[in-house]
């Protein structure tokens, strides 16, 4: 049944804008067009910026997640929909998140972005909440939007994706034209639900899905009663967004298509493997988050090394999740038969596994096996849950039990301790079923910690430090003790500890590029703005930096690949025919950067002590662990602080750890903040703000209570 | 002794490339070696000895998340 229907003029798309947005009111099925103006280009560019315009003119400062007035908003960016560079069709996702009430964003490939932008739409925002299950989907050929009731009683997302494909594409080769977004049935009963994002795979006739994974938005999307988004567009092509010099769009696609062909195999092996490729080498670096962080490595981990999932993965299909993606990373396994749950001996297909997913569902709960992070990715897709909070809340929960802080009394009979594969699962099922302690551990580790102390007497300190989230949001899979660069780069960041900000382990920890607290700071300014750019363009992180060009190692600033900035530059000039340089290009991310900081400090958090981090994120929490890297730790001790670790007993000594790693790390804090134009407090200063052009009104009135 | 990365490390006598990279386990396969600031191409890293007091670099360009 439609609840409503609304016609819109079909229009075209100017150097990357349609300068208009779609609104959606849930509550009283409002549909609005809204123009999107140059003041909006002008200081939020679009995709991220566009989202966290609209958010913070729906919510104020008492607004929760579950209330009417959230938002969720999906925008591209002006790059987004072409077809020639690779990674340009990313969607950003932006709402007030459930675990960490200030706002999220995640960024997620798939075709809906694209899609939307074809339609006529530079942002969709939706906000209020459906009495009963509504699927909203546009056409955007005809001009359509429409609100219906969802008559849909599947509840997960592999099988939503499937059914809405088929029924709105007008035959099999339509169905590339349609995508769908949704979540899966645990999205109903946890604060950790994410967001599938569809594309129909024509070689494999299969629809597939990519993730909106971080903060909880799945949630906010079941929480307003939507059942899925659906948007069918025909007529895709690569000049769509009627670029002002195509020819320069084209140019930029073809060398780094060209790079990608020759160097690839020599470098990350993104093709053939995925992100997955990076899974040893953790390990190898002693990086690989092993049992709840404590370690970096362990024996087992060959057992989901990159070759055995390569082994699992379909080869040699162009695997891009939008088209002209030639770096092709979104890998599947195919005729994949789950060993327990609902789906139980049906052949699905699994997309993945990304590093993460090894990581997270393997090495971090003690599961090394590969069938079985397989089947915990397949799951949390299609349940809507979290890879990356899955694991380290599982990890949290498995420490615990291992500590006597659970037992199988509070956990209804799992036995939550490492490695066990089989509990890990039925957890998973339990959050989907909304049942057991599946209800609990969907809360995620803050709420847990809450529970933990309050309810069974859990020594404070200690799953303080061990329960890996700041903000509200679980860590990502790296292990950052040795790396206090990456310490800030988890820690020093707008949504919480996820490393799409900045990821500095390698340059700091081995390389040892950035030894001064300046230095670590100039790269913790640097690299969370320009990583901040994709989110704004609709644009991928991996062309940057998983795969260079072949002189880049002799070029004056290797790590920030000085070739692909400029192709950046060089498509957003291409596309808009204005004439930034890649000093601008930074400027755009400060300015939403710091609009995010301000958007967090006005909802209540976003000052320094949001900013701390577990400290199982710095050093040795436990004996066993100091134990484990004695050697490492004594060594540090001696020539660190001038310590004579024979005469110290181990507490002693990791007493003396703690205090100068915990120090180190209020030092870096300052010289970031310093760097980034913001007080001791981490408030972005009015002068930062004016020299910005960000000194708007309504943002000075925020700040100037904090300064 | 020998700085590697900025930090102080064993020389031994014959030390190629590909020796310290052992010694290290630095085993990512993008590291780019440079010896006193002189990039060191990948064919050379079995047959080009390391001085004592040399200042090595092994830069990994690796990507990460």
């Amino acid at each position: 049944m439609i609840l409503k229907e609304y016609k819109y003029e079909l229009g075209k798309i100017e150097r990357g804008y349609n300068n208009r947005s779609l609104y959606i009111n849930l509550s009283d099925n409002t549909i609005k067009e809204k123009e999107v103006t140059q003041f909006m280009k002008d200081k939020f560019i679009g995709g991220k910026g566009f989202g966290l315009w609209y958010l913070w003119n729906a919510v104020t400062p008492e607004t929760k997640w579950n209330d009417p007035e959230n938002e969720i908003v999906i925008a591209h960016g002006p790059i987004a929909g072409i077809t020639q560079y690779p990674g340009s069709g990313k969607s950003l996702v932006v709402t007030l998140s459930p675990l960490t009430h200030m706002p999220m964003d995640s960024n997620v490939g798939g075709y809906f972005g694209p899609y939307l932008k074809f339609s006529g739409f530079d942002a969709l925002e939706l906000q209020g909440k459906a009495e009963k299950d509504v699927i909203i989907f546009i056409d955007g050929n005809k001009g359509i939007v429409q609100i219906m009731e969802s008559d849909i009683e599947e509840k997960d997302s592999h099988l939503i994706a499937e059914i809405l494909t088929e029924r709105f594409a007008k035959d099999e080769e339509d169905k590339k034209n349609v995508s769908v977004v949704s979540t899966g049935s645990a999205a109903d009963h946890t604060l950790v639900g994410l967001l599938n994002f569809s594309f129909y795979d024509i070689r494999r006739k299969a629809v597939r899905l990519k993730q909106a994974g971080r903060g909880g938005i799945g949630t906010v999307f079941r929480d307003k009663k939507i059942k899925a988004l659906v948007v069918r567009f025909e007529g895709t092509k690569g000049n769509l967004n009627n670029a002002a010099d195509q020819g320069k769009i084209n140019r930029t696609g073809i060398k780094l298509h060209r790079e990608i062909c020759l160097l690839d195999d020599k470098q990350n092996r993104m093709r053939k493997i995925g992100t997955a490729n990076i899974i040893e080498i953790m390990d190898q670096y002693d990086l690989l988050p092993t049992h709840n962080y404590k370690f970096g490595s362990h024996k087992d981990t060959y057992k989901i090394s990159s070759d055995k999932f390569q082994a699992r993965v379909t080869q040699g299909l162009p695997d891009g999740c939008w088209y002209g993606c030639s770096l092709s990373c979104a890998k599947a396994a195919d005729d994949f038969i789950p060993q327990t749950g609902p789906y139980k001996g049906q052949k699905v297909i699994v997309d993945g596994p990304e590093y993460e997913n090894a990581a997270g569902l393997g090495s971090n709960i003690g599961v090394f096996d590969r069938d079985g992070v397989l089947e915990l990715n397949f799951y949390c897709d299609t349940y809507g849950v979290d890879t990356i909070s899955f694991g380290t809340l599982t990890a949290f929960i498995m420490e615990c039990y291992e500590n006597g802080i659970l037992d199988k009394e509070k956990t209804g009979g799992l036995e939550l301790y490492f490695g066990n594969k089989e509990a890990a699962l039925e957890l998973l099922h339990q959050m989907a079923r909304g049942e057991g302690f599946g209800k609990i551990a969907g809360l995620g580790i803050r709420r847990m910690k809450e529970i933990f102390i309050k309810e069974y007497g859990a020594d404070p300190d200690f799953v303080n430090d061990i329960g890996m989230e700041q903000k509200g949001l679980e860590f990502s899979e790296y292990l950052c003790k040795e790396s206090l660069a990456q310490q800030g780069g988890y820690g020093l960041t707008n949504k919480g500890p996820q490393h799409d900000e900045a990821w500095l382990i390698f340059m700091d920890m081995v390389n040892n590029q950035i030894p001064t607290f300046e230095d670590k700071a100039e790269a913790l300014h640097y690299f969370p703005m320009f990583r901040t750019w994709f989110g704004l363009m609709g644009l991928c992180k991996l062309p940057w930096n998983d795969i260079v060009p072949e002189n880049n190692k002799y070029t004056d600033e290797p790590a920030k690949i000085p070739e692909h900035v400029q192709n950046y530059v060089d498509l957003y000039n291409g596309i808009t025919g204005k004439n930034i340089d890649k000093h601008e290009l930074i400027r755009q991310s400060e300015r939403v950067y710091n609009f995010q900081r301000i958007f967090n400090i006005r909802m209540g958090y976003g000052k320094r002590i949001h900013d701390k981090i577990p400290y199982r994120a710095m050093g040795p929490v436990t004996e066993e662990e100091y134990l484990s890297r004695q050697e490492r730790y004594d060594k540090q001790l001696k020539e660190l602080l001038g310590l004579d670790p024979e005469n110290m007993t181990t507490q002693e000594k990791m007493a003396a750890l703690r205090k100068y790693r915990e120090e180190q790390y209020e030092k870096l804090t300052d010289a970031v903040y310093a760097r980034r134009g913001w007080t001791k407090d981490g408030v972005p200063t009015i002068e930062k703000l004016k020299e910005l052009g960000m000194d708007i009104p309504e943002l000075i009135e925020v700040v100037k209570k904090h300064l | 002794m020998i700085m590697v990365n900025g930090r102080e490390f064993p020389w031994e006598e014959g030390m190629t490339v590909k020796r310290l990279l052992e010694l290290k386990q630095y085993t990512y396969p993008r590291i780019t070696v440079k010896i006193n600031g002189e990039i060191i191409r990948e064919e050379e890293y079995d047959t080009r000895t390391i001085n004592d007091g040399d200042n090595v670099q092994c830069l990994h360009l690796m990507a990460g998340g």
